[in-house]
C-alpha cells in the first residue's frame, strides 16, 4: 500500500514503462477514481481496457486541469472474475467508457445504469448486438409517440439515429444511436504499422479534424520514439490547429443562420470559410490540412510567404466576419430561435464529461490549450473564452469569440515564427518506438479535447492504440439539450454543437 | 437593412463564373504526371513509399481510385513523379483512374461509357441522394460546398435532395462500412429507377486505406456500376462538379 495510486505524467512527455503504471486493486482503483472526480478540476481523458499477458488489463487516464498533470493507474482481472462495481452511479461521465468496455471485452458493470452498446465494433464481444436490436428507452403511454431520424439524413452529413419521444411538439427524451461509420480504425493502427499509413489514418478519424487528430498522432509518435521537434515546427502545428479551429467555427455560423433561414448570414459565412480553407491549401496543398502534419518535421514547412498569406487573408476575414455576426446575433428573428433554446447547464455539462466548446460555453474552463498545454501554446499562454447560458446562442456566440480570439492567437503565433530559429527537417517515418511503454497526447481540436494513447510491446509494436474524440463525450450533452424543445428546434441544436459520427464511431 | 446591403457589397460576387477554368493553388494536388523514362528501381521505391498501394510496381502507374493524393512519391522521387493542380480527374470508367508513365494529356471522360438514358433525363435537372457509408466528413464537407456561393452547382440545376424519392441518383462517399451497407442499399433501392451512382472519394472508390478493415461491407459497391468515379481526400468541389458536368455533357 505504500506506492502511490497512479503514475503522473505531462501532456506529450516521455512515455512510461507499462510496469510503472500501478496496478490497484479493484476496490481501490474504484475508490481512487471517485476521489479524483470528486475534484472538480480532475477529469477523465482515457479509459479502456485491453487484454494484457492473458488478462484484462484497464487503464485509466485522469487529466487534472490545475497542475497539468495527467494520473494514470489501472487494475486487471480475468475474463470469467466476478462483475465490476460501475463507477457510473457516482461518476456519470464515466458512463460511456465503461458502456465501450462492455461492448468490446464482455465485461460487465454491476449498477451502471445504462450499459448500452455504443458503435457496433465488428469486434465486439456480443455479436448477437446487432444495429437493429438496440434497446432503445421506451416510455408505454397512449399520449405519447415516437420520432425516428436517420441513419441517412437529409443533409450531406454522416449517419446515425436518432430516437425522440415526444409529447406533442414537445421532445420528452432523445436517445442517439452510433456506430453506422464504424471503420476499425483503432485496430488498422497496429495492422497498418508503416508509418505514413498511421498519419493518413490520423487525419482520416474525422477529417474535419484532420490537423487535431493529425496532431493527437504525431505527438503521440514522437513520445513513444523520443523524438524532439524545433520550435518553429512547433509554432506552425499551433497555426494550422487555429486555423482549422477557423475555418469550423465560421462554416458552422454559416450552418446555424441557413437553418434558422437567415440566407445573408449563411451565404457570406460560406464565402469566408471558403477563403480559409483555401488558405490552408495554399499553405500544403489541401483544403483540410491532409499532408500537413507529420511526425519529427514537415514536407510544408512554413515560409515568409505563407505567413504574409495568413495573416492577409485573416485580416479580411475577420474583419467581414465581424460585421456579419454583428447583424446575425443582434436580428431579433435569429435570436428568437437561438436564446434560451437547447440550454445545457453547467452541471449537466460537468457529469456528463463534456468538453471542448460544449463545456466552455455553459461556464466550464476545459481547454487543454491553457490546462494541458502542447506544442508552443507550452510558451504561448492562450486564456479560452467561455460563456455561461449554454444556449444555442452561446454556442453560437463562443465560435464568434473563438474565431476573433484564434486569430489573435495566429498573429502572435507568426510573430514568434518569425523570430525563431527554422530548422524544420523532413518528416521521420523511420523510427522505433520505446518497447513496453505507455504514452498519452492531448489536443485541443476545434470541438475540445482529443486523446490519443498507445501501449507497445517488448518489440516496440504498438498493440493497442486507443483514440478519444470530443464527441464521445458531447453526444450526450445533446440529447440532453433537447430535452423539453420543440423538435422543430433539433436543427439548430444538433448544429450548434456540430459533433463528429465519425469520430465517435471509430 | 443598409447594414446589410452594405455587408453585401463588401462581399461583392462570390461565384465563380466559369468553373471549367478556375484557377487553383499551386501546390493543390490533382492529376499525376509520370515521367515517361521512370526506371525499375524508381518505380520499385515508389511502389514501396506508397501507403495504398496505388502505384503499380510493374509499370509505376498511379490508380487515382486507391491514391490519397499524400503526394509522398512525388516528394521522394521529384523527376518521376509530379502531381499538377490540374482538378479535372473524375472518370466514368474506374480503368481509367489509371494514370501511366508518359500519360500528359489533360484527363477526359470516356463518353461512351455512358448510358443514353443519363444525358437524356439529368442534363437539365439532375437531383441527387447523399449517402454517407464511413466518410469521414471531408468528402461530405465538399460536397456541400458544391452548392455553396461559391462554387453553386444549383445553377445547373443539380442540387442534394432530402429524400431517394425525390433523386435521381445516390452519391457515396466512405468506404462502405458493415454498419451502414444495408441502410445504403435500402436507400438505392428508394430511388426511382433509371438513376446513377456516383463514387467521391478514394475510400468510396476503392477502400482507400481502410481496404482489408473487417469492418467494411463493399458488397454494394462491387456489385453495382457507377457512372461516375471522383477521386480526392477529399474530393475537390471542382473534380466533382467538372465531373458531372462531363457526365451530363454540360
Amino acid at each position: 500500500m505504500n506506492q502511490p495510486s497512479y503514475k503522473e505524467l505531462k501532456n506529450g512527455a516521455a512515455p512510461v514503462m507499462i510496469t510503472e503504471i500501478p496496478v490497484l486493486e479493484n476496490y481501490l482503483f474504484h475508490e481512487t477514481v471517485k476521489d479524483l472526480l470528486a475534484d472538480k478540476s480532475n477529469h477523465c481523458v482515457s479509459y479502456y481496457c485491453q487484454v494484457y499477458s492473458g488478462r484484462l488489463k484497464f487503464i485509466c487516464c485522469i487529466a487534472g486541469d490545475d497542475n497539468g498533470s495527467i494520473m494514470i493507474f489501472s487494475h486487471e482481472m480475468r475474463k470469467d472474475d466476478p462483475p465490476l462495481k460501475s463507477l457510473t452511479p457516482d461518476c456519470p461521465a464515466m458512463h460511456i467508457f465503461e458502456r465501450e468496455i462492455h461492448e468490446n471485452q464482455g465485461v460487465k458493470f454491476e449498477g451502471h445504469p445504462w450499459l448500452k452498446p455504443v458503435r457496433y465494433p465488428t469486434d465486439r464481444a456480443d455479436r448477437l448486438s446487432i444495429m437493429d436490436n438496440y434497446p432503445f428507452y421506451q416510455i408505454e403511454s397512449e399520449e405519447l409517440h415516437e420520432v425516428g431520424v436517420g441513419p441517412i439524413h437529409a443533409g450531406v452529413i454522416e449517419p446515425g439515429h436518432f430516437r425522440f419521444i415526444c409529447n406533442g411538439e414537445k421532445v420528452l427524451h432523445l436517445e442517439i444511436q452510433l456506430g453506422y461509420q464504424h471503420r476499425g480504425i483503432e485496430k488498422l493502427f497496429i495492422d497498418k504499422t508503416e508509418a505514413l499509413q498511421q498519419c493518413i489514418l490520423a487525419e482520416n478519424i474525422a477529417g474535419d479534424t484532420a490537423i487535431g487528430h493529425g496532431l493527437a498522432h504525431a505527438q503521440l509518435i514522437e513520445s513513444l520514439a523520443g523524438i524532439e521537434v524545433c520550435e518553429a515546427l512547433q509554432i506552425e502545428r499551433c497555426i494550422a490547429l487555429e486555423m482549422e479551429r477557423i475555418a469550423i467555427h465560421i462554416g458552422d455560423t454559416a450552418a446555424l443562420s441557413g437553418d434558422v433561414a437567415y440566407q445573408l448570414g449563411q451565404v457570406t459565412c460560406e464565402a469566408l470559410r471558403t477563403m480559409v480553407i483555401n488558405t490552408t491549401q495554399y499553405w500544403c496543398g489541401n483544403r483540410f490540412g491532409k499532408g500537413l502534419v507529420r511526425p519529427g518535421g514537415s514536407n510544408y514547412p512554413l515560409t515568409d510567404k505563407t505567413a504574409d498569406e495568413i495573416l492577409t487573408v485573416l485580416g479580411e476575414v475577420v474583419r467581414r466576419y465581424e460585421n456579419v455576426t454583428g447583424c446575425i446575433y443582434t436580428l431579433p428573428s435569429v435570436l428568437g430561435r437561438f436564446e434560451d433554446i437547447g440550454t445545457v447547464t453547467g452541471q449537466q455539462a460537468r457529469s456528463t464529461g463534456a468538453v471542448g466548446m460544449a463545456a466552455r460555453s455553459c461556464g466550464i474552463l476545459r481547454d487543454t490549450r491553457m490546462t494541458h498545454p502542447f506544442q508552443y501554446y507550452r510558451s504561448y499562454r492562450v486564456d479560452p473564452v467561455t460563456l455561461d447560458s449554454g444556449d444555442v446562442l452561446a454556442r453560437g456566440m463562443l465560435r464568434v469569440l473563438e474565431v476573433k480570439a484564434s486569430a489573435d492567437i495566429i498573429r502572435g503565433l507568426i510573430d514568434a515564427w518569425r523570430r525563431s530559429e527554422k530548422s524544420v527537417g523532413k518528416p521521420l517515418y523511420d523510427y522505433r518506438l520505446r518497447p513496453d511503454s505507455f504514452a498519452i497526447s492531448l489536443t485541443e481540436g476545434w470541438r475540445g479535447e482529443i486523446c490519443h494513447s498507445a501501449v507497445t510491446d517488448s518489440e516496440g509494436n504498438i498493440t493497442h492504440y486507443k483514440i478519444k474524440d470530443p464527441s464521445q463525450h458531447n453526444w450526450m450533452a445533446l440529447a440532453l439539450a433537447v430535452r423539453n424543445q420543440e423538435i422543430s428546434d433539433f436543427p439548430v441544436c444538433n448544429k450548434s454543437f456540430n459533433l463528429s459520427y465519425c469520430g465517435h464511431d471509430l | 437593412m443598409m447594414k446589410e446591403i452594405r455587408i453585401l457589397k463588401d462581399h461583392g460576387k462570390q461565384y465563380i463564373p466559369d468553373l471549367r477554368k478556375q484557377p487553383v493553388s499551386e501546390r493543390f494536388r490533382g492529376r499525376p504526371v509520370i515521367s515517361s523514362g521512370i526506371s525499375a528501381a524508381e518505380i520499385e521505391r515508389a511502389a514501396t513509399i506508397c501507403p495504398v498501394d496505388a502505384i503499380d510496381g510493374r509499370n509505376g502507374a498511379i490508380d487515382l481510385g486507391r491514391c490519397t493524393f499524400c503526394n509522398e512519391c512525388a516528394l521522394a522521387l521529384p523527376e518521376s513523379y509530379h502531381f499538377t493542380n490540374d482538378y479535372r480527374i473524375a472518370a466514368t470508367g474506374r480503368e481509367d483512374l489509371i494514370i501511366r508513365p508518359g500519360q500528359a494529356d489533360p484527363l477526359r471522360i470516356d463518353e461512351t461509357a455512358i448510358r443514353p438514358e443519363v444525358r437524356k433525363l439529368f442534363r437539365r435537372s439532375l437531383k441527387l441522394r447523399q449517402v454517407s457509408a464511413g466518410g469521414d466528413n471531408s468528402c461530405e464537407m465538399e460536397l456541400a460546398a458544391s452548392g455553396n456561393v461559391n462554387f453553386d452547382l444549383g445553377r445547373y440545376g443539380i442540387e442534394f435532395v432530402a429524400s431517394p424519392r425525390h433523386a435521381d441518383g445516390i452519391v457515396i462517399t466512405g468506404p462502405v462500412t458493415e454498419n451502414m451497407s444495408e441502410a445504403l442499399e435500402i436507400c438505392y433501392r428508394a430511388v426511382p429507377s433509371p438513376k446513377v451512382i456516383i463514387l467521391v472519394g478514394t475510400d468510396a472508390i476503392s477502400g482507400g486505406l481502410f481496404t482489408g478493415s473487417p469492418a467494411l461491407q463493399r458488397r454494394f459497391i462491387e456489385h453495382h456500376k457507377a457512372d461516375l468515379y471522383v477521386p480526392g481526400n477529399p474530393a475537390h468541389p471542382l473534380t466533382f462538379i467538372n465531373g458531372i458536368m462531363d457526365l451530363l455533357g454540360l
